[in-house]
């Protein structure tokens, strides 16, 4: 293999890179069902979320440590919902600290949470497994 | 160029390591016994765990190329004044992370948890370590192995995937979840595997000197196998968001492309069948050893890694210590394994150091004690996964129900860390000693 081949391939997988990377930033996560509930309270509750890291215990489809639960869905999780969240974020647990958050503080990220449980499903429990390995959630 | 700065390099990121390690170990047991340790919140040990073990990886691969191109791959650094730059502003700055992390000021984000302020000096001295290989490399006369391939797209990669991971920044991604996470994770996906490029780069630089066959960085399949892992890099990470609700084809062209990976997994069986005779001859060469269990251990993490991809599995692994396992396998075992044998052999180059018999020793209990634990530790990792995975989606248990049931794994993992502790510190402490004298003995000579 020459260099210029070499050269040739390395430019054609960046200009790919480059066209996929568009497509994924625009078209490929244009659907948010939760749009309507991204409010600016909602936004400054996902900074808080960042600034007080959540993220090290609590995940979001998934995504984040496993100390806690997934909090996707907690929100409308039977027996759980807005009040169960407020009073855990108002007094913490054995495992969770007690953040000392302001009403204010609170409010934004439980009005950011219900934005998040409007986005879509995780874990996801209800499926099928196609021939291709793929699944279609039901 | 003063030869100490690829050492200086090696030797903080050997330090960063034991730190990072230690970290990780009170982290697994806050996890199994919730009032261990309630001075520091696993808020604060997660973070510390994560970046000092990220900084070791970047500190051993990039001190490893300050060397390597500098005296083996005939040419020489464009600028010696450069890396000691580097090296500062990496320091300074990761002193400040540590201090925002104990005084629990996050920047929240996944992997990287600091204030995103401090990703500026990140990137000012990624600029310097880039410009300086490339102004380097480019006057190397002939083909560039590919190893040189590699680490010039670990250096580009790096730019653009960090910066693609601060897009965040821009409400445009903040604002909508669902792009916020595709894009955090595309962004992560393609920087875990430009530092896999300099570590892979690395690994192969250092096999072709063992060897003394440089053919085997400018063969076709070499070159190939590159490409595909390159590929990969560009367009595979969807594994990780394959729940997320972005469009179908975001998913399947990652699907699709992971798959191309059963090619590497069958190049490494095909290799192994050719090369046994070699392994055991070279074995007792210290950076070779560590080659050959990191091939180990590419060989099991790509399995499990081409398992995980497969959306029908992954439904069931995600968001589990499946997830963990492959992390701590590429991260540890693939890594840091392939890292340590760099550090040994520039090390040892730079130092002229003999170890003595017992360090020796010392050095290959290490070494199996390490893999032995890690073993364990990934086996628990992935046992409780599944188990999780199974209980989450078939049984609908709640999480304490869940977490009462995976506990006495976790506590073997949590224990089985310390293995990995102490097997660390017998390879690390003969390296770290060598370093120390040789150091010592300079500043005599100067002084
Ligand atoms: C040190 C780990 C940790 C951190 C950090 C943490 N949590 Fe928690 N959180 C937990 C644990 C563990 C639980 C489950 C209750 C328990 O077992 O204590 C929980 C439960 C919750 C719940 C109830 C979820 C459910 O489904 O029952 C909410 C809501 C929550 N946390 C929100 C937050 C928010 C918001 C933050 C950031 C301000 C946060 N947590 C930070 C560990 C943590």
């Amino acid at each position: 293999m020459s260099t210029s081949t070499r050269r040739f391939i390395f430019w054609i997988l960046i200009v790919l890179f480059f066209i996929h990377s568009l497509l994924v930033f625009t078209i490929g996560t244009d659907e948010d069902n939760g749009k309507n509930l991204m409010t600016e309270e909602a936004q400054i509750g996902k900074l808080l979320f960042q600034k007080y890291n959540c993220t090290a215990c609590h995940q979001l489809y998934g995504l984040g440590g496993y100390m806690g639960p997934d909090l996707t869905n907690m929100i409308s999780s039977p027996g759980k919902g807005e009040i169960y969240a407020r009073t855990l974020l108002q007094t913490g647990t054995q495992r969770m600290p007690n953040f000392h958050l302001t009403e204010e503080e609170i409010n934004s990220m439980v009005a950011y949470l219900k934005y998040v449980d409007k986005t879509g499903i995780s874990p996801v429990k209800k499926f099928k497994i196609n021939f291709d390995g793929t699944i279609s959630q039901k | 160029m003063k030869k100490e700065i690829g050492i200086l390099f090696v030797s903080l990121g050997l330090i960063a390591l034991l730190i990072g390690i230690f970290f990780g170990c009170l982290g697994a047991f806050q996890f199994v016994y919730p009032d261990f340790l309630k001075e520091i919140s696993f808020v604060k040990i997660r973070p510390l765990h994560v970046s000092l073990v990220v900084a070791w990886i970047f500190l051993c691969s990039i001190g490893g190329i300050y060397y390597y191109i500098n005296y083996y791959c005939e040419t020489k650094l464009w600028s010696a004044r450069l890396p000691k730059i580097h090296l500062w502003i990496f320091v300074l700055t990761g002193v400040l992370i540590l201090v925002c992390y104990f005084m629990g000021r996050f920047g929240g984000r996944e992997y990287w948890e600091f204030p995103a302020i401090l990703s500026i000096p990140i990137f000012i001295s990624w600029m310097l370590f880039g410009i300086n290989y490339f102004k380097s490399a480019f006057k190397k006369a002939g083909n560039w192995p590919v190893y040189m391939w590699m680490w010039a797209t670990g250096i580009v990669f790096f730019f653009i995937t960090f910066s693609e991971s601060y897009l965040w920044l821009a409400p445009y991604f903040r604002n909508n979840l669902i792009r916020d996470l595709t894009v955090q994770w595309k962004a992560y996906g393609a920087l875990v595997g430009s530092w896999n490029m300099l570590v892979y780069g690395t690994a192969l630089f250092v096999m072709t000197r063992i060897i003394g066959d440089e053919k085997i960085a400018q063969s076709r399949l070499a070159f190939f196998m590159y490409f595909l892992g390159f590929a990969n890099l560009l367009f595979g990470w969807a594994h990780h968001i394959y729940i997320v609700p972005s469009a179908i084809w975001v998913r399947m062209v990652s699907y699709f492309m992971s798959m191309t990976e059963l090619l590497i997994l069958g190049k490494i069986i095909w290799s192994w069948k050719n090369s046994l005779s070699e392994a055991k001859r070279n074995f007792h060469i210290l950076p070779y050893r560590f080659i050959v269990a990191s091939d180990v251990w590419v060989f099991l993490n790509l399995a499990l890694a081409l398992a995980i991809s497969v959306p029908a599995i992954n439904i069931y692994t995600h968001g589990t210590h499946v997830t963990v396992a492959h992390a701590m396998g590429s991260t540890i075992g693939i890594n840091t394994i392939i890292l340590l044998a760099s550090a040994f052999f520039l090390i040892t180059d730079i130092t002229k150091h003999e170890f003595t018999r017992t360090q020796k020793i010392l050095i290959k209990i290490g070494f199996w004690i390490f893999n032995f634990y890690l073993m364990v530790f990934w086996v628990c990792l992935i046992i409780a996964g599944i188990e999780k995975g199974i209980l989450v989606i078939d049984d609908k248990l709640s999480f304490q129900e869940i977490m009462t049931q995976i506990n006495p794994i976790l506590t073997v993992l949590a224990f089985s860390g310390i293995g990995i502790f102490i097997g660390l510190i017998l390879i690390v402490y003969p390296m770290l000693i060598a370093v120390y004298n040789y150091l010592m003995k300079k500043e005599k000579v100067q002084s």
